[in-house]
């Protein structure tokens, strides 16, 4: 007898991916480059974060053409977004044979209350979180693996280590908490009592965590390595860098390494341009995107 | 007896855990060549077998860890590490370390949503308990040669093999708490330090 989706498959997927990158894709030869700079998987887009913020209006879930050309052009994982509460397209990125969901405040939410029920998927979900209640909820939701929200498509790290920073902050605070706390600590941060229980047993969230919106150097890469990331996402940070390849292989190996200065030194060098990115305090609130997930 | 683990990418901690419980000595995570000094053995963990191979090519481990093997030096591969072991790959004219004389095949049982877990019969392990597997995007063995041994099979596809020195397995074996192939694979280090 086998089992499909099970808790176990979902959440080991992700355990695969981790010390990687996961980078955003918008064809087939960007994923080709991802590939060969070492990417552990791609994220297939119709435009990346930084596109989506000057095009505006409402994104949606890619054309299933350009996530078809990625599946067919790479032999790593693909992952693809749908937008938050979105199920059916969910269930489309499913039935085209995606190996990973997003279900992410990138695009524009299609429900102000609540999110996708994850658990009734064969496919497992990948979803952002500011803090661990958040993560919590997401995971009692059925996400099977996590990232830090960021602020995608700004080319700027500090909300991303904002979030990684609260998210490590409050699970050390929890692991020293009595089980009464715990039970007022749930309600205060919206958190499942039994997930959080979890947490204090095992004192580390109980799936993978990645870093995600923001990261545009190696050395954001490995900034949040440190800060107890499991891996990286890097929306926007390849593409829109002057030199594609480079980038990629220089996060990659970033990322691998990221205890050793000295390499990174060498990695940051004649890199070229990286994107050019967003002060935050100019960005207006309808334009933060971590703000969206409830 | 100290183990190391390759730890470039992956799932390795989870390895580290596994062969700590399966009473190694010291298990070491191994990100440069210095890394391989003094080892007795060595496990390749799961996740992408082309970023694994990419770095240990970029950091200069491929030749080393081909020469440990060759020597003699025991060494286990699960999922990746199976791919990164064997000597052929179905679909491409090159290999990896090519130091397992098997065939296999990548992302052989389909995607993700095809990725599963099931009961099997694993050859040597201690106990009539079945093995509990956990397949993930997994390749599978689809030719062994005269000196490799089948441990398992699933719906006839050879999914654990040991030739020698050499343990490879198709799934994750440091996803579950039953750390019995680990405990297989430091049998085979001890047999190889006699």
């Amino acid at each position: 007898m086998i089992e499909t989706g099970t808790t176990r498959v979902k959440r080991g997927m992700a355990e695969m991916q981790k010390g990687g990158v996961i980078m955003d894709v918008i064809n087939a030869e960007q994923a080709k480059i991802a590939e060969e700079a070492g990417a552990v998987a791609v994220m297939a887009l119709e435009r990346v974060p930084a596109d989506i913020r000057s095009a505006g209006g409402v994104a949606r879930m890619a054309d299933p053409t350009i996530i078809e050309e990625v599946m067919n052009a790479v032999s790593i994982p693909v992952m693809a977004k749908a937008r938050i509460g979105h199920f059916v397209e969910a269930r489309v990125l499913e039935a085209l044979g995606v190996d990973y969901l997003d279900e992410s405040e990138v695009l524009t939410p299609a429900d102000d209350k609540f999110h996708i029920n994850k658990r009734e998927f064969t496919v497992p979900f990948v979803c952002g979180c500011r803090d661990l209640g958040e993560a919590l909820r997401r995971i009692a939701e059925g996400a099977s693996m996590l990232r830090t929200k960021g602020e995608p498509g700004t080319g700027n790290i500090v909300e991303a280590v904002k979030h990684m920073r609260t998210v490590q902050a409050q699970i050390r605070k929890v692991t020293s908490m009595s089980e009464d706390e715990i039970i007022a600590e749930a309600k205060n941060i919206g958190a499942p009592v039994e997930l959080l229980l979890q947490v204090r047993k095992d004192g580390k969230l109980p799936v993978v965590n990645f870093a995600a919106g923001g990261v545009a150097t190696p050395a954001d890469a490995a900034l949040m390595m440190h800060l107890g990331a499991d891996g990286v996402f890097v929306g926007s940070g390849i593409f829109k860098s002057e030199n594609p390849e480079k980038f990629a292989r220089a996060i990659v190996q970033a990322t691998t390494h990221y205890n050793d200065f000295k390499l990174i030194g060498e990695l940051s060098k004649n890199l070229g341009i990286a994107m050019k990115g967003i002060e935050l305090s100019t960005l207006s609130q309808a334009d933060r995107m971590a703000e969206r997930g409830w | 007896m100290k183990i190391g683990v390759l730890a470039l990418q992956g799932a390795v901690a989870e390895h580290i855990k596994s062969l700590e419980q399966a009473g190694a000595d010291e298990v070491v995570a191994v990100k440069w060549p210095a890394d391989l000094e003094g080892l007795d053995g060595l496990v390749l963990p799961g996740g992408e077998s082309t970023t694994i191979g990419k770095l240990m090519n970029k950091y200069e481990l491929m030749e080393p860890v081909r020469e440990m093997a060759k020597n003699g030096v025991p060494m286990f591969g699960t999922c990746a590490g199976l791919i990164l072991l064997a000597e052929r790959i179905h679909g491409q004219d090159w290999s990896h370390l090519g130091v397992f004389d098997v065939l296999v095949d990548r992302n052989s049982f389909g995607r993700q949503v095809d990725s599963f877990e099931t009961d099997l019969d694993v050859k040597g392990l201690e106990g009539d308990e079945k093995y509990r597997a956990v397949f993930i995007r997994a390749p599978h063995i689809m030719e062994v040669g005269d000196k490799v041994d089948v441990l398992s099979t699933f719906h006839d596809r050879v999914v654990t093999a040991r030739q020698g020195h050499i343990l490879g397995a198709s799934f994750h074996p440091e996803l579950t708490d039953d750390v019995r192939l680990h405990k297989y694979f430091l049998s085979m280090v001890e047999e190889a330090k006699k």
